[in-house]
C-alpha cells in the first residue's frame, strides 16, 4: 500500500476530519448550553437546583429545576416499571414461543410501534387515552388509594401516570428489541442441555436464557430509561401543567423538563430562553448518565454489541 | 432463533411424566407471554386505527394544495401543503448534510481507525450522540445558531438540529454494513496496486452500497417525525414558505402540535389527517428501505 499518495493522504484527512467534527460537535454542545445558561442562571434569584417554581420572567425571574426533574424522573421510572415485563415477554414470545414463520413478521410489527412518530402518540394520548385513563385513575384511587401513589383526592387523566403509560408504550419496542437479540444469542448448547434434562419450557429459560441475558436485558431497561426521559412532544401535549411535586402521581398536572420547554419554546426573552437552555443542559446530564450506564454494562459483559 | 421444545416429546412411559405442577407453572408463564404480545399490539392498533379513520375526514384535495393562512382553528378547510413543502425541504437539507459526515465516520473506524485511541474516541461520542434527547439538540442549534451566530429562524436551523439525531444512525448502520465486506476484496484490489482510497471509493462502498442506503432511509424515516427541535428553531407559521434558509417555515410534525392545541374539532381533524399523512410518508420510506435491501440481498446466503 503505498499511503503516500496525494489521494490517500486527501481521503485520510477528510475520514479523519468528519470523525473529529463528531467530536467537536458533542464537545460544543456540552460547552454552548453551559455558556448560554450562565447569564439566565446568574440572574436567577432562587436556588435553581431545589426550587420549584418556573418563573423566569417575572421581577426578579425566579426558576428552579426541581419540581420537573422530579417529574422527569418519576414518568420515566413508572414507565419503565411498565414497559419492561411486557417487553422481556415480546422477545420471549418472538424468540421461543412464536411459531418460527411467523416470529420474524411477528418482530417487525412490535418494530412498528417505534416507528410511530412521538407526536401522533401525543395526538393519541390527548384525544383518545387521557379520556380512558380518567376512569382508570379513578378506579385505581378508589381501591387502591392507600398505596401511597395512587393517594389523594383530586384524580384526573392528564396526570403523570398517563404520560408514563405513553412513555412505556414508546419505551417497548427499543427494551425488546435489544432483548431479542441477546437472547437470539443464547448459546443453542445452554438451550439443549436443559431440554435434555427433562425441563420445562419456562424451566429452560429460567435456568439457560434469563441468567444468560441478564446484563442485557438490564442494559436494554436502561437504554428504554434515557429514551423516557429525553421524551417530549407526547408528554408535553397528554401532561396539564399544575406547581409542585406530588407523590400522587394520578393528580392532573406535573411537569417534565423536556415537556416544559416544548410548552415555552415561544419564549424569547433572554433570561427565560436561558432558564429553558439550563434545563436542558440538567437533561442532557441525566440522561448521560443513565446512556453511560447502560453501555458500561453491555461492555462490562460483551456478549452482544 | 431456537425453537424450544419442537422436538417430539418423548412418551410418558419412559422417562416419567412431568408433574402437574410444573406443568402448570409451564402454562402460566405461556400465558403470560402470549399475553404481553397481545398487550402491546393493543396500543397499537388503537393508533392506527384512529389515525386511519380519523385521518381520512380531511383527506382531500385542499389538504395538500392550501396552507393555514388566514384559516382560524374553527374555520373548515385550510391545508398541510406549507409543512409538507416545509418537511420535505428540510428532510433533504438534513440528510445532505448527515449522511457525506456520517459515511465518511464510518469509513475511518472500519478502514483506518482500527484500535487507535481517536477511533475509540469517536465511537464512545457515537454512543453519546444516539442518546442525546431530541430537545437537547434543538437547544444546541438554538444557542449555538440562533443566539450566538444571530441567525433567524430557518428551515435549516431545523436540518441541523436534525442531521446531529440522524448522524449517529447513519454512522452505526454503515458501520455495520462496511464490517460485512469481505477482506479478500479489499486485499485483492490491494494487490491489484489500486490506492487505498480507490479501493475503498470502488470496491468497498459499492458493495456496501444497498445496506448504506437502507440505514440511511430508516435514519431519514425517524428524523422525519421528529417534533421538539424543529419547535425551537423553525418556529411556526401558517402559511407557505418555499426557502428554507430565512424566516419561519412549517413542517408536519409542528403542523399536528399546532392544529392539537386548538379546541375546535375542524382543528383537530386537520391535526389527524396531518398525523396520517406523516405517517404514510414514514411508512413509504420504511417499505422502501426493506425492499431495496430485501432486493439486492447479498450473495453470500
Amino acid at each position: 500500500m503505498s499511503t503516500g499518495r496525494f489521494g490517500d493522504r486527501l481521503f485520510v484527512l477528510g475520514t479523519r476530519g468528519s470523525g473529529i467534527l463528531l467530536l467537536v460537535i458533542i464537545v460544543s454542545i456540552g460547552a454552548f448550553l453551559i455558556w448560554k445558561a450562565i447569564d439566565a442562571l446568574q440572574a436567577n434569584e432562587a436556588n435553581f437546583l431545589t426550587s420549584q417554581v418556573w418563573n423566569p420572567n417575572g421581577r426578579p425571574p425566579e426558576f428552579g429545576i426541581a419540581q420537573l426533574a422530579f417529574g422527569t424522573v418519576m414518568s420515566s421510572f413508572l414507565a419503565l416499571i411498565m414497559a419492561t415485563p411486557v417487553a422481556i415477554g415480546i422477545a420471549l414470545f418472538t424468540t421461543f414461543y412464536a411459531p418460527r414463520r411467523l416470529a420474524a413478521g411477528l418482530s417487525y410489527v412490535v418494530d412498528l410501534l417505534a416507528a410511530v412518530p412521538s407526536i401522533v402518540y401525543g395526538l393519541w394520548g390527548l384525544t383518545f387515552l387521557v379520556t380512558k385513563m380518567d376512569d382508570v385513575s379513578q378506579f385505581l384511587n378508589d381501591y387502591f388509594g392507600w398505596i401511597p401513589l395512587f393517594g389523594g383526592d383530586s384524580v384526573g387523566g392528564r396526570s403523570i401516570f398517563t404520560a408514563s403509560v405513553v412513555l412505556a408504550i414508546m419505551i417497548l419496542p427499543i427494551i425488546s428489541s435489544i432483548s431479542r437479540e441477546v437472547f437470539a444469542q443464547v448459546p443453542t448448547a445452554n438451550v439443549e442441555a436443559a431440554l435434555a434434562l427433562g425441563a420445562t419450557r419456562w424451566e429452560t429459560i429460567r435456568i439457560a436464557v434469563l441468567p444468560f441475558g441478564r446484563s442485557g436485558m438490564i442494559s436494554a431497561a436502561m437504554l428504554g430509561l434515557g429514551r423516557a426521559m429525553g421524551e417530549t412532544i407526547a408528554v408535553a401535549m397528554v401532561l396539564s401543567s399544575a406547581a409542585g411535586i406530588s407523590l400522587h402521581v394520578l393528580r392532573d398536572g406535573g411537569g417534565t423538563i423536556a415537556g416544559n420547554i416544548a410548552n415555552s419554546y415561544a419564549e424569547v426573552t433572554p433570561i427565560s430562553q436561558g432558564a429553558l437552555i439550563a434545563s436542558g443542559l440538567v437533561l442532557f446530564a441525566i440522561t448521560l448518565v443513565v446512556n453511560m450506564g447502560a453501555r458500561a454494562i453491555v461492555a462490562r459483559r460483551k456478549e452482544f454489541v | 432463533m431456537t425453537a424450544i421444545g419442537s422436538a417430539k416429546k418423548p412418551s410418558a412411559s419412559t422417562l416419567g411424566s412431568v408433574s402437574p405442577r410444573r406443568k402448570l407453572t409451564d402454562r402460566a408463564v405461556q400465558g403470560l407471554v402470549y399475553l404481553s404480545f397481545v398487550l402491546a399490539m393493543i396500543p397499537l392498533v388503537s393508533v392506527l386505527w384512529l389515525v386511519i379513520t380519523k385521518g381520512m375526514a380531511r383527506f382531500d384535495g385542499d389538504f395538500f394544495s392550501k396552507s393555514m393562512n388566514g384559516v382560524a382553528g374553527r374555520d373548515e378547510g385550510g391545508g398541510a401543503y406549507h409543512a409538507i413543502l416545509g418537511t420535505l425541504e428540510q428532510v433533504a437539507i438534513t440528510t445532505a448534510i448527515a449522511v457525506p459526515i456520517a459515511v465518511l465516520t464510518a469509513i475511518y473506524l472500519v478502514e483506518y481507525g482500527r484500535g487507535k485511541r481517536l477511533a475509540k474516541a469517536i465511537s464512545f461520542c457515537v454512543d453519546v450522540m444516539t442518546g442525546i434527547p431530541s430537545i437537547v439538540a434543538g437547544l444546541f442549534i438554538l444557542a449555538l445558531w440562533l443566539l450566538t451566530f444571530g441567525f433567524s429562524y430557518s428551515g435549516f436551523a431545523g436540518s441541523l438540529a436534525l442531521a446531529i439525531l440522524m448522524m449517529p444512525t447513519v454512522v452505526r448502520a454503515t458501520e455495520e454494513m462496511l464490517k460485512l465486506v469481505p477482506n479478500d476484496l479489499r486485499e485483492a484490489s490491494f494487490a491489484l496496486g489500486v490506492p487505498r482510497w480507490r479501493t475503498i471509493c470502488f470496491v468497498v462502498l459499492p458493495t456496501a452500497l444497498t445496506g448504506i442506503i437502507t440505514g440511511v432511509m430508516l435514519a431519514v424515516a425517524r428524523v422525519m417525525g421528529e417534533t421538539a427541535p424543529l419547535l425551537l428553531t423553525i418556529f411556526v407559521t401558517k402559511s407557505i414558505n418555499e426557502n428554507p434558509f430565512e424566516g419561519p417555515q412549517g413542517a408536519l410534525p409542528t403542523f399536528i402540535w399546532d392544529q392539537a392545541a386548538d379546541p375546535n374539532s375542524t382543528a383537530i381533524d386537520r391535526a389527524w389527517t396531518g398525523a396520517l399523512t406523516l405517517i404514510l410518508l414514514i411508512m413509504l420510506l420504511n417499505l422502501a428501505a426493506r425492499l431495496i435491501a430485501w432486493l439486492r440481498r447479498p450473495a453470500r446466503r
